[in-house]
């Protein structure tokens, strides 16, 4: 849905300042979105001043030394910390992306900002809602369909099919692509999103599948597919250098495929 | 928790229309159209304007450029209605405004077209207001 204003519960305000610990020499202001789901309060911008002297290279770093030494209320998620999991995917600086594998020192300006990702139902301070995000994923049905008889090792692929997945498997579900992309944002109940379909396609062209017609007649909808309009954010955010864009474009190559 | 839907439910939604492929391929198609018929539009405008309305009169006389003409405010439209329909399903969600909008637009392009290819017709055959 396009909404030009935030809500009025939504909408941030100023919030808490959080002075850099005595004697630090090397400060860094980090802003931060804060929201507590316990409290009546709107959002709010804490702003922390890191010593950055104290703390390692990456946003990662930086909130987890905010959260142990300076405020331990501040909520996110963070697993792997060198970019495997996607847990961490946040707006840095105005840009999604994974807050392990972003240096602060990219981030132009003296003020580091960070909020949830875009257009999600924000959970507590920098955790979104994934729900859905990972319910349309699952309604691909991202594993192996087949109506031949198993084979009695595995099922075998030349290395020229195996590479065509190359570019696609490495998706880590991060989100960061669905969340910048506009048409998800206004209609992520009905459009699947870059991720998804990009597992879509990973899933269309496996020389192993048998359900490509099944998986392309889920698909074809003015919705689901088809507000995809190549704006490309998707291919600009993603942390692991993927490319959604093309990959939904050649789903909808293969739509064309069918009729003509 | 507003509701107890499942969030499977709720991504499935109605299901997939199993239409939209022949809308995509009607957009670009009738882009392609338009380049040349676009081309010859500016300058066949670029002529007309330099000369006066007998001139123009016979010139769409010609069974080429009435076609022409025809084909290009025929296509236009039906690109036109299909890119403000796309504009409209991506902004606008109260089913009421967007069935209303999406009829206005069908309705205004199907007005316009209509007009704008008859009064080419009539001065093709009939030789204007002669």
């Amino acid at each position: 849905m396009v909404e030009l204003a935030l809500p009025k519960n939504s909408r941030v305000q100023k919030g808490r300042h959080h002075p850099a610990p005595a004697g630090a020499q090397k400060v860094r202001t980090f802003k931060v979105y804060r929201y507590d789901p316990e409290g009546a309060e709107n959002p709010r911008w804490d702003t922390y001043d890191v010593d950055i002297e104290a703390c390692g290279p990456m946003v990662l770093d930086a909130l987890i030394y905010i959260k142990n030494t300076m405020d331990p209320t501040l909520a996110f998620r963070r697993s792997c910390r060198e970019g495997v999991c996607g847990s961490c995917a946040m707006n840095i600086g105005g840009r999604n992306t994974l807050a392990c594998t972003h240096g602060w020192d990219e981030v132009p300006g003296q003020t580091c900002t960070i909020s949830p990702l875009p257009h999600m139902p924000v959970i507590k301070d920098l955790v979104p809602d994934m729900t859905l995000f990972y319910a349309q994923y699952a309604s691909i049905e991202p594993w192996l369909h087949t109506k031949t008889p198993e084979p009695q090792g595995e099922w075998l692929q030349t290395p020229a099919d195996r590479e065509k997945l190359d570019g696609l498997y490495e998706c880590i579900l991060c989100a960061c692509c669905s969340t910048s992309c506009p048409s998800y944002w206004w209609n992520g109940d009905k459009y699947l999103g870059p991720a998804a379909l990009l597992h879509a396609y990973r899933w269309l062209i496996d020389s192993r599948d048998e359900a490509t017609g099944e998986r392309l007649d889920d698909l074809e909808d003015p919705f689901k597919l088809y507000r995809c309009h190549t704006i490309m954010n998707c291919a600009q955010v993603c942390p692991k250098g993927l490319n959604p864009a093309k990959a939904i474009a050649e789903v909808k190559k293969m739509l064309v495929d069918r009729v003509v | 928790m507003t509701d107890f839907r499942t969030p499977r439910s709720r991504a499935l939604g109605l299901g997939a229309a199993g239409h939209g492929v022949s809308h995509w391929i009607a957009e670009r198609v009738s882009s392609v159209a338009l380049i040349p018929l676009v081309l010859w539009g500016v300058f066949a405008a670029l002529r007309l304007a330099s000369s006066d309305y007998e001139m123009a009169v016979m010139w769409l006389a010609s069974p080429i450029n009435a076609v022409l003409l025809a084909l290009l405010t025929v296509v236009s439209f039906m690109h036109m209605h299909s890119g403000m329909r796309v504009v409209v399903e991506d902004y606008i969600h109260r089913r009421l405004t967007k069935t209303g909008l999406l009829l206005l637009n069908l309705f205004v392009c199907a007005l316009f077209g209509a007009l704008a290819l008859f009064s080419i017709l009539k001065v093709a055959l009939t030789g204007g207001a002669y």
